[in-house]
């Protein structure tokens, strides 16, 4: 392994940009957002320069780490705070600040018109350095700071506009039901410490051979948890729609294209646990299989473009996740989902923002429509994305889409069948709905509110859209050819060979496209026919009244998290008022009380002061004629 | 008789000496330079004194030496770190008394007469308390490396005398702030006379006043054991009134209060690293082998100091009060690292005292912010709702509580953290039970504080935040930092402690 001394700049440029901006105050408000678009391209060029090192070197002298410093020495217990760089992290790397650089650009159109735009790209840059702390952490332990700083930034990002107290609840709600991942990972790191003795990730690589499965299983879970919280997953995947109230930039970036991917990350870097914990794998391949049939059914009925985009990543990273629950035949395909989802879904999200901004801030798709003739940039690179996410050749879903779907059916036994079919329901759902939106949307009759002229945006905002859109055309490919990504991923994990072959590469291909047909038909025939209403009707079936209601997610947390949690809380208060506090406050009244008390000495008098002084020492007088005799 | 000249070693000694002259040419400045020009010129001397006695200190931090000067001063690694502690101490504090109109203009004048009209009509304020600062500082570098009874009792002498006066020197409350200082000089002279008698003990003793003869007695175990204990006894007094550890602690809470806030921040610092610093060096070696003796006793004094000094704070409605409580339970957490008498106590307690001390003059830096018209205000009542017009001063204060409590990631938890386990791991499991305990019941207090700038109502009575100036701005500002770094990067700075606090005998 390569030791290098510049991967700290990765991290430390957006850093510097997010501390500048944020104690540099309004007087960096005309340059800040310049700053922090510049200090996030040139991390990015920091990667770019990386790649190139590593690509010129073999393969086992691909990672490079270095050590920053000292952290925590306890005892037996050393944690010294070091980077690794190695071909996954590369992969995010680039992604993030690739990706991330392209919306800092983006946002300085887009964000033009608010009076705290130096604020938000403060907290972007903060985000990008967060993020790469995530994947650059050579332990479980950084790992878990760069976990915690996505999680404030996304926070902040969320509740942007905390003025209105919608969005506020918002960012608290995905506060909260991230902190139930959070506390995953942390028993998660615990359960390494207890078990293994380290939590750097080479450290349980290696002890993970001695180690009992009954520990790796539950440490396995544990990192599920984190996964499924910070990926919203199944069951933690109510908050991703509610934070689609951030700014359309930070949808893109956050919650598309990196953070919400931050849990394949974790389980595809911690395939040394779960390649061991064969029960841990299979939760993730269900959590996974579950979230991408969930999600899709949710974006069936969302009128909000936003929350249809949202509900559609969160099927998206359920394929992912499913994907790396398959062991080593799906790590490297999930990451290859990963990046081309980054390109067309953040490119989407860009689109939307980019529809609202001509649409004054309206999300409704059923007030939208014929918007083809009005923003053509638009609606070119929102339709290559749409391309990307069906599926369609040659487009970059298609070769990853269709890597996991066969990977699904290669994965051996029953379960192969069961997975392969629902990833192909999956790939149906997800032509229908997304057609769904490209209708409402840019098809169809005006249905606009009065008022509203529709324009295409500046160049500034459909620049990043064109860039990413040549992602969504290209990058598919690209990795797929030659297996060029599998290859470079491949000395990462141990890949026992052999996989039986159940169906051909032609015939998953064929069926997926199948199903893409079956789902774009039934959009058009649905959507095109009639005239969409700019109210959503309300005589519907009682399906369609339950998938509008997010299949129940909120009223499921409700009623068996929230309420029975309310009811502990509440239990425990008055236990805690009785009892703790009870005791508490008979001690403070104690201390109150003998402390008036003892104020009684303190009577300003010098005479008194001396006295006191003489009494106490002849009591060390008499106590020392008691030690003595 | 034959007279023999002194054998001086000047490098090890120019710390104090470089303090000395700073301060005679402080005095010679007061008679020749002109009014308006004196403090600038003033301040430019402190703080150029105090950073080349910094240098010195620096320089010689790796010498050990039983006699720089004749055997009544002693170098050594402990003695550096308490001297280094005690200038960047003395350096920060000096720009907060530089600062502002915190100083009388006219100390002769009578409180509230016509002579004080017209010197306040003149705008001008005392200059004499910057040389004064210095023969104070000097006192203090003396206090922590004294090698024999005399010199120790000198440096006390030289450290208090200055402090007398500086207490009396406050600008606004002129007549409380000169009864403070009354206060403060009957007290110290009646707990020097206790010193004394003590020394004269140890004389008794040992037939020696130096440090090497009497430790030489009490591991010979020759002497009367009841002169010892009895010197021992009457020696602690002093030592401990300085550190104000009750029952000696009586002066503390009305000085604190009644002094001018810079000068509090400085005593309340600067005094605790060299008292304890001497006490440090006597206890762990002049009567280490004496354990026995003094060993329950002090153990008795720090459970009552910590649980006075914490339940008392409880009550206080004066800033300047609480915090002055909150120094005497301090003084208690300091004694258990004392009493623990090994290596990693040593190591804790000069730690805990450095960061204590920086903590400290960051907390009164703020006080001396928060005014309305009439200069300071210190009751608590009035600072309700600071943190929405002033999220400065309420949020570096709040840290600074913060840090006093104890908290993780400020350097209170490290230096409660280490300080405790060194107790604990001595055997004195009581002692660090009734610590915690204390630390809980000041905890209380301090975030009660908290909890009144930044959750109540303000107040609209006139209390005023001041915009601070450069000087206190950087005096908060750099307390504040290395409180932060203390906590969250203690390594480097634990690791120079441990490796270089070893005493010398």
């Amino acid at each position: 392994m390569g030791i290098s001394t510049s991967l700290v700049y990765l991290i430390g440029l957006p850093l510097a940009g997010a501390v500048i901006l944020l104690l540099g105050g309004r007087r960096t408000d005309k340059w800040g957002h310049l700053l922090a678009t510049a200090l996030s391209g040139s991390s990015f060029a920091v990667g770019v320069y990386h790649l190139i090192e590593m690509v010129n070197r073999p393969a086992e002298m691909r990672p490079t780490s270095q050590k920053l410093f000292e952290w925590i020495s306890v005892g037996s217990f050393n944690v010294d705070a070091g980077l690794l760089l190695d071909q996954l992290s590369i992969c995010f790397v680039l992604l993030i600040t690739g990706v991330g650089t392209l919306i800092h650009i983006y946002s300085i159109a887009y964000m033009s018109e608010d009076r705290d735009r130096r604020r938000f790209f403060a907290y972007l840059n903060l985000f990008i350095a967060a993020m790469l702390l995530l994947v650059l952490g050579d332990s479980y332990l950084s790992l878990y700071v760069g976990w915690e700083g996505v999680g404030l930034a996304s926070y902040l990002l969320i509740g942007f506009w905390n003025q209105k107290p919608a969005y506020a609840t918002a960012s608290k709600k995905a506060f909260v039901m991230n902190r139930v991942g959070d506390m995953g990972l942390s028993l998660a790191i615990m359960i390494a410490f207890a078990t293994m003795g380290t939590v750097s990730f080479s450290g349980v690589a290696e002890q993970a051979h001695h180690t009992s499965e009954a520990a790796l299983t539950a440490m396995g879970v544990m990192l599920l948890v984190a996964a499924a919280g910070k990926s919203a997953q199944f069951p933690l995947q109510a908050w991703l729609g509610d934070a689609m109230a951030g700014p359309t930039p930070v949808s893109a970036l956050i919650h598309a294209a990196t953070m919400v991917t931050a849990g394949v990350y974790l389980i595809t870097r911690s395939n040394f646990v779960f390649d061991a914990a064969p029960i841990a794998q299979l939760l993730v391949v269900i959590v996974g299989a579950i979230t991408l049939i969930f999600g899709a059914l949710i974006g069936t009925a969302k009128d909000d473009i936003k929350k249809a985009l949202a509900a559609s990543t969160m099927s998206q990273i359920g394929y992912m996740i499913l994907a790396t629950g398959l062991g080593p035949i799906g790590y490297a395909f999930a990451i290859m989902h990963l990046i081309t989802h980054g390109f067309f879904k953040a490119g989407m999200f860009l689109g939307a923002g980019s529809v609202m901004h001509g649409m004054n801030d309206e999300v409704n798709m059923r007030k939208y429509g014929a918007l083809r003739h009005f923003m053509p940039i638009t609606f070119i690179t929102f339709g290559i994305g749409y391309l990307a996410i069906l599926g369609v050749p040659p487009f970059a879903g298609f070769y990853s889409k269709d890597m996991i779907i066969e990977s699904a059916f290669n994965s051996g036994g029953t379960q192969a069948i069961i997975l392969g079919c629902l990833t192909l329901i999956g790939a149906a759902i997800t032509a229908f709905y997304m057609t769904r939106v490209m209708i409402l949307t840019f098809a169809g009759t005006k249905r606009w509110d009065e008022g509203v002229e529709p324009h295409e945006s500046p160049w500034l905002m459909w620049l990043p859209m064109a860039v990413l859109a040549v992602g969504s055309v290209t990058s598919g490919y690209l990795l797929y050819h030659d297996k060029a990504l599998y290859k470079w991923l491949s000395p990462l994990f141990e890949d026992h060979g052999e996989h039986e072959e159940l169906l051909k590469p032609i015939v998953v291909s064929a069926l997926a496209l199948t199903m893409v047909a079956i789902g774009v038909s039934i959009a058009v025939y649905k959507y095109m026919r009639e005239n969409v209403e700019s109210i959503a009707p309300t005589d519907v079936s009682l399906i369609t009244k339950f998938v509008r209601k997010d299949l129940m997610q909120d009223q499921f947390n409700e009623k068996f998290f929230m309420r029975p949690g309310q009811l502990l809380t509440k239990g425990l208060v008055k236990t805690e008022d009785v009892v703790v506090d009870g005791s508490v406050r008979a001690v403070a009244r104690m201390a109150i009380g003998s402390g008036s008390g003892l104020r009684g000495l303190q009577n300003g008098f010098v005479r008194s002061y001396a006295a006191l002084i003489l009494i106490g020492a002849l009591s060390l007088i008499a106590a020392i004629w008691v030690v003595v005799s | 008789m034959t007279f023999t000249s002194p054998v001086l070693s000047y490098t090890l000694l120019s710390p104090m000496l470089i303090l000395l002259g700073g301060a005679l040419i402080g005095v010679l400045v007061e008679a020749f330079v002109s009014k308006a020009k004196r403090p600038i010129v003033q301040l430019t001397l402190a703080l150029s004194v105090l950073t080349l006695a910094l240098f010195q200190v620096w320089n010689i931090r790796g010498e050990q030496s039983l006699t720089p000067a004749m055997g009544s001063i002693i170098i050594d690694g402990p003695a550096v770190l308490l001297q280094g502690s005690i200038l960047i101490i003395s350096i920060i504090a000096i720009l907060l008394i530089a600062d502002t109109e915190h100083f009388t203009a006219l100390p002769a004048a009578l409180p509230g007469s016509e002579e004080e009209r017209r010197a306040i009509a003149m705008g001008t304020q005392v200059t004499e308390v910057y040389p004064l600062t210095l023969f104070a500082v000097s006192g203090m570098l003396m206090f922590p490396v004294a090698g024999d009874l005399i010199t120790l009792f000198v440096a006390l002498e030289m450290l208090s005398l200055p402090l007398y006066l500086m207490a009396g020197l406050s600008r606004r409350r002129r007549l409380a702030s000169q009864e403070s200082a009354l206060k403060y000089f009957l007290l110290g002279s009646f707990s020097s006379a206790f010193f004394l008698f003590g020394a004269a003990y140890l004389y008794g003793y040992s037939g020696s006043l130096d440090f090497a003869g009497i430790q030489t007695s009490v591991v010979g175990g020759t002497g009367n054991d009841v002169l010892l204990l009895i010197g021992i006894a009457f020696l602690s007094i002093g030592l401990l009134f300085k550190v104000g550890a009750v029952p000696f602690h009586s002066w503390a809470p009305d000085v604190y209060q009644g002094a001018p806030t810079p000068v509090t921040a400085f005593m309340a610092a600067a005094t605790k690293v060299a008292a304890f610093g001497a006490m440090l060096r006597i206890y762990y070696t002049v009567f280490a082998n004496a354990e026995w003796s003094w060993s329950p006793v002090l153990t008795a004094i720090a459970v009552i100091t910590m649980l006075l000094g914490s339940l008392v704070a409880v009550t206080q409605r004066d800033v300047k009060r609480m915090l002055a409580y909150s120094s005497i339970a301090h003084a208690g957490f300091l004694l258990t690292g004392v009493i623990a008498l090994n290596k990693s106590g040593l190591d804790a307690t000069i730690f805990y005292l450095f960061a204590y001390g920086i903590t400290t003059v960051g907390a009164f830096a703020v006080v001396t912010l928060v005014r309305d018209s009439s200069g300071e205000v210190t009751d608590l009542n009035r600072w309700k709702g600071l943190g929405k017009r002033s999220p400065f001063a309420a949020s570096t204060f709040a840290f600074f509580l913060l840090a006093f409590a104890g908290i993780p990631l400020t350097s209170g938890f490290i230096g409660k953290f280490s300080i405790f386990s060194a107790a604990y791991e001595s055997g004195a499991t009581g002692l660090v039970l009734v610590a915690i305990f204390s630390s809980a019941l000041a905890a209380f207090f301090y975030i009660r504080v908290i909890v009144l700038m930044f959750f109540s109502d303000a107040s609209e009575d006139g209390t005023g935040v001041e915009i601070p100036s450069l000087l206190t701005r950087s005096t908060i500002v750099v307390s504040a930092a290395i409180t932060l770094i203390l906590g969250v990067y203690p390594t480097p700075i634990i690791n120079f402690i441990s490796d270089l606090a070893i005493f010398i005998r």
